[in-house]
């Protein structure tokens, strides 16, 4: 065994406990982590098949900062575990035939005669000067730019109806808007009424 | 070299991890003794602003303080909340310990001084840094306590803030230097006109985004609401004593000196001299280093803390806009003949 494959079969076990933890793991917390520790061994192997940029991006964007915001909605939730785990049996038919259909698909993909190893070679070792970002963000602007265009707009839409649908008005806060505030002149809020001088008898 | 030579012959193939390994003590046994040196400097420099003498008493001047804090955080107790959950107690320093460490390994001290010369440095330092708001959030949770988690989810939404306008504030760098590689940004400060070189000029408002970012990212003053002792006694590390405290205690500094220097290898040009008749070296990104890390003391003891939704207000509606804003205008500036810091 090469020191690479010692690597990757370390950081696959750990991958494989990390998943199964996820799903095994009484506490949602802890199922939070478990994820966590899932996508950080991940972004190793992803290191391992030289895609640098790809793994960092992974740890920046899923474990930096997509996990941190699950984590705080699981730890403010107040989940009842025993009611979660109501209708256990119920559950158990329609999982397993949706398991069973995800494995056929999986078996049928990468089993198939396009997915083998010998149509899946080692990566090349590449020359020293290398970077594996120049040459994804020269791709990402010249070759694919319509995609890469399209899949960010897709991304702002998703994010504007995101924000639509969770936007709400309360009108009972008393919150003040310093801006409006000061924009504030006197004939807004000054009346200056002339009326006659009254006789005091 | 000689004796290097020997050694590696001896060892054979392990002889690179144990290598690796002798290099990255040699980076954070000095980097610790820097942060216990530091809270000596803070307590010292405070003690002046406030017109008063600061510790004086173990050693001469007190020069023995910091060691005289170590020991004594070492032997004291441990204690453990009741119901708090063990396991993520004792893990969530240990969280917060590991990004503020790990972070070093692609910080170049000299042209040649960098413990691995990887291509995407700014990446990864960006990445491993995001890490850190996991042991805070676990403290928190895991303390059973009102008040560690108020401070957790302040000191979290903090951090998860602040770091958007720090990430496009180091856009702008990669921008001007066409490269990740931490060496490489220093490299091209490089030039005949000394500091006027350096990327703190064009990227003037970047720099002053990135390091108050910077001081909000690592929870000090004016923006520690995370700790607030006036309204949540000491934030996400009340319950915790001892050693363990010590740990945050060590991240937060060591944190500190991180964001220190990586402001003077990407805005003052880190080990590069002022002056051009004066040669390079390590020590002038030390003295770059000190007087930014003068600055985050010197905010402690003349700000007051800032309100939290003032924090947050500056964090996405002043900060966010202007880097973006920032981006677009050093894009156009770049295309024109004014921009003269190619090289």
């Amino acid at each position: 065994m090469t020191f690479n494959e010692f690597v990757f079969y370390t950081f696959s076990a750990i991958l494989i406990l990390a998943a199964l933890g996820v799903i095994t793991a009484r506490n949602p917390v802890y199922a939070v982590l478990f994820l966590v520790l899932a996508f950080f061994t991940s972004a190793a192997l992803w290191m391992q098949l030289q895609a640098e940029f790809l793994a960092i991006v992974l740890v920046l964007v899923y474990v930096g900062a997509v996990m941190v915001l699950f984590l705080f909605v699981v730890m403010m939730l107040d989940i009842n575990l025993d009611r979660l785990r109501e209708g256990y049996w119920n559950y158990l038919a329609p999982a397993l035939v949706v398991a069973g259909v995800m494995v056929a698909v999986m078996v049928t993909v990468l089993g198939g005669r396009y997915f083998g190893f010998g149509e899946m070679p080692a990566p090349p070792s590449l020359p020293a000067g290398y970077s594996n970002t120049k040459e994804l963000g020269r791709l990402l602007y010249t070759d694919y730019v319509y995609p890469f265009e399209i899949a960010a707009v897709i991304l702002l839409v998703a994010i504007v109806a995101a924000i639509a649908l969770t936007l709400r008005r309360r009108r009972d806060t008393k919150r003040i808007d310093p801006a409006r505030q000061i924009e504030v002149r006197r004939e807004d809020r000054v009346r200056v009424v002339s009326m006659p001088a009254e006789k005091q008898d | 070299m000689e004796f290097l030579g020997a050694l590696q012959g001896l060892l054979g193939p392990t002889w690179l991890a144990v290598w690796t390994l002798a290099k990255i003590v040699a980076i954070l046994a000095p980097l610790l003794l820097c942060v216990a040196y530091l809270t000596l400097a803070e307590r010292k420099m405070i003690g002046y602003i406030q017109v008063r003498i600061g510790p004086n008493r173990v050693g001469p001047r007190g020069w023995l303080q910091p060691i005289a804090d170590g020991l004594k955080l070492l032997v004291k107790e441990i204690i453990v909340p009741t119901g708090a959950n063990k396991a993520l107690f004792v893990l969530a320093p240990i969280m917060v310990m590991m990004p503020a460490m790990a972070a070093w390994a692609v910080v170049p001290f000299s042209p040649e001084l960098v413990l691995a010369d990887i291509d995407a440095g700014l990446l990864y330092i960006l990445a491993i840094t995001s890490m850190g708001v996991y042991g805070v959030i676990i403290a928190g949770w895991a303390s059973n306590s009102k008040y560690a988690f108020l401070g957790a989810l302040r000191s979290a939404a903090q951090m998860v803030s602040y770091e958007l306008a720090m990430g496009f504030a180091l856009v702008c760098v990669l921008m001007a230097a066409q490269s990740l590689n931490l060496g490489e940004i220093v490299r091209m400060q490089q030039g005949g006109l000394g500091l006027l070189n350096w990327f703190w000029i064009p990227l003037f408002p970047m720099f002053l985004v990135y390091f108050i970012s910077g001081v909000a990212e690592t929870n000090r003053a004016p923006f520690d609401v995370a700790e607030g002792e006036s309204e949540i006694v000491a934030g996400f590390h009340v319950e915790y004593s001892g050693m363990a405290f010590a740990v945050f205690f060590i991240a937060e500094y060591a944190n500190m000196i991180l964001i220190s220097t990586l402001a003077a290898i990407m805005f003052l040009g880190g080990w590069l001299s002022p002056v051009p008749f004066l040669p390079d070296g390590f020590i002038w990104l030390a003295v770059k280093i000190s007087f930014l890390l003068f600055c985050f003391l010197w905010f402690r003891a003349t700000f007051p803390r800032y309100r939290y939704d003032q924090i947050m207000r500056l964090g996405w509606k002043v900060f966010l806009p202007l880097t973006i804003l920032w981006i677009v205008v050093l894009g156009a500036w770049m295309q024109t003949p004014l921009w003269v810091w190619w090289k």
